[in-house]
């Protein structure tokens, strides 16, 4: 006799089950809303002094007043104008000299081990011989930008180009094709998708060494605001600042997924 | 037999590492004829690979020859055509542009080139999946494009390296008569490595085994089926002959492999 079945039950947490889209956007929109009621509980209790912590209320009125100044876009127009060259800079150098040190060893001896021994010097440590260089302005921003970039880039797009399936160049060799037309049919394309992802990583480590950079020496920009923001104890500026900083780099981080998506659709057509 | 298409001479290979020398090949003597199919079986490491790869002119030998209508092979070329096991179809273009990407290379264009994917691509049965991405055919599909791309520009003859190793058994099966079909329609000149025997002897005029490393050819067996073949015939007692004939001859040289290797230990 068949019984009727009793409705499974199912562990919450079962290693790599999946959810549905909609249960993992309201998971992470209820921590972000939980984090911001315990903020708004905290503060506005009295439970910390405004000068440690100060309230949602407080950081949003200092942002609205800099966004109706117009500093806030100042701010963020140095910054995002540094950014973009830096990162623009290191990627197009990158992205040959990658390319050619994963497609050949006798490169990739040449450079390889140069790269990887620059890339173990901390970067910060660059900051007082680059304003040696080149002063306080753009330039110098620029290239603190490009040395905490460049480095790891060169590395990662050897590694994409290294990683494209022996058997694909075996093809184009079967096919008679010559060398260069192998790399730019063949090699390049499969490439692509993953050298897409290193440079969308690399784009968040130089926010990073951007707001360092004006940190330490600057007399504009996110990061330099932040700094005087602390000589005057306007802690609310400070985190007003931190979430803009949080919210671009989450904005272009998303606009360089989406992209990829749509750049490489050919992936996942299923 | 007709005139040798493949023949290969006193074939050896070495490999030179840091850890010292593996001899993989040893003197393999081997012809395939004029549109012939040869079989090449045996235990996995034995080199038949290897052999493949210096045939289709991606590796060289250490010593002999290898020539295709009496010409030495030094490069791989476009009068051999190369189906690996991966199925290397490249991922950013459909199935009709995969197998147009190797016409261009082969020099052709225009309607010809249209019209010649379109007819290969009918030929593997694949008529209403010309548009469709890699990733959204099944194994058994990305080797009929693997396959229809080989053919296309017409080589002299098809090297195929265990392709139809990666499959399901139904989809071997499948791609077992596909092959096949065409073959006994449009004859080909065809060296076909894999260590599926039934494989081998269904496919087959004859079927090459392989010794362990260092390979040679230890034997090879004739395959007196009737065509054009049917699956059927595995069942017969002229197949099953066969079938236990490759398979003693591979037999033996595992079992030798393992008195080997205890024999070491001990």
């Amino acid at each position: 006799m068949p019984q009727p079945s009793k409705p499974v039950r199912r562990p919450a947490f079962a290693l790599g089950r999946r959810i549905s889209t909609l249960e993992f956007l309201g998971i992470a929109g209820l921590v972000f809303a939980g984090l911001a009621i315990v903020w708004t509980l905290a503060t506005e209790g009295g439970w910390v002094r405004p000068l440690f912590l100060p309230s949602p209320r407080q950081v949003l009125a200092r942002l609205a007043e800099l966004w109706a100044s117009g500093q806030l876009f100042t701010d963020m127009g140095v910054s995002i104008y540094r950014i973009t060259f830096g990162f623009a800079v290191s990627t197009l150098v990158a992205l040959p000299v990658g390319i050619l040190i994963g497609s050949y060893r006798r490169w990739e001896a040449a450079i390889e081990p140069f790269v990887d021994f620059i890339r173990y010097m901390p970067v910060v440590a660059f900051v007082p011989l680059t304003i040696l260089w080149t002063g306080t302005g753009d330039m110098q921003k620029l290239l603190i930008i490009f040395i905490g970039t460049f480095f790891q880039q060169v590395l990662l797009i050897m590694d994409n180009v290294k990683s494209v399936p022996r058997d694909f160049i075996n093809l184009g060799r079967t096919l008679q094709m010559p060398q260069w037309r192998i790399l730019q049919r063949i090699v390049l394309p499969s490439a692509w998708p993953s050298i897409w992802d290193s440079l969308r990583i690399s784009l968040g480590w130089a926010w990073t060494w951007l707001v360092v950079a004006e940190l330490v020496a600057a007399t504009s920009g996110l990061g330099y605001r932040i700094t005087t923001a602390q000589r005057f104890f306007q802690t609310d500026l400070i985190f007003g600042y931190l979430l803009i900083l949080g919210l671009l780099g989450l904005a272009t981080d998303q606009a360089m997924k989406w992209t990829g998506r749509k750049l490489f659709r050919y992936l996942d057509v299923r | 037999m007709s005139v040798d298409k493949l023949v290969i001479a006193g074939l050896g290979k070495t490999f030179r590492s840091s850890q010292g020398e593996t001899v993989a090949l040893n003197g393999v003597d081997l012809s395939v004829g004029e549109n012939e199919f040869v079989s090449l079986v045996g235990t996995s490491g034995c080199g038949k690979s290897t052999l493949l790869s210096i045939a289709a002119g991606l590796e060289e030998q250490s010593a002999g020859r290898i020539t295709i209508d009496g010409e030495d092979i030094t490069a791989p070329g476009l009068d051999r055509g190369v189906v690996f096991q991966s199925y290397t179809l490249l991922p950013w273009l459909t199935a009709r542009q995969n197998v147009e990407f190797a016409l261009r290379a082969a020099g052709q264009g225009g309607a010809a080139l249209k019209h010649a994917a379109q007819e290969h691509l009918e030929l593997v049965g694949l008529q209403g999946f010309e548009n469709a991405f890699p990733a959204e055919l099944s194994g058994g599909m990305k080797q009929r494009v693997a396959i229809a791309r080989a053919l296309s520009y017409r080589p002299k003859m098809l090297l195929m390296d265990e392709p139809f190793g990666a499959l399901d058994a139904l989809t071997r099966h499948h791609m077992q008569e596909l092959l096949t079909g065409i073959w006994e329609k449009h004859r080909l000149t065809v060296l076909f490595i894999t260590h599926d025997v039934e494989e081998a002897v269904y496919l087959s005029d004859r079927v090459a085994v392989m010794t362990n490393r260092p390979g040679r050819i230890k034997t090879v067996i004739p395959v007196n089926l009737p065509r054009p073949r049917h699956y059927n015939m595995v069942a017969t007692q002229a197949f099953q002959d066969l079938h236990r004939a490759v398979l003693d001859a591979i037999r033996s040289e595992s079992l030798a492999a393992a008195r080997l290797a205890t024999a070491l230990e001990a």
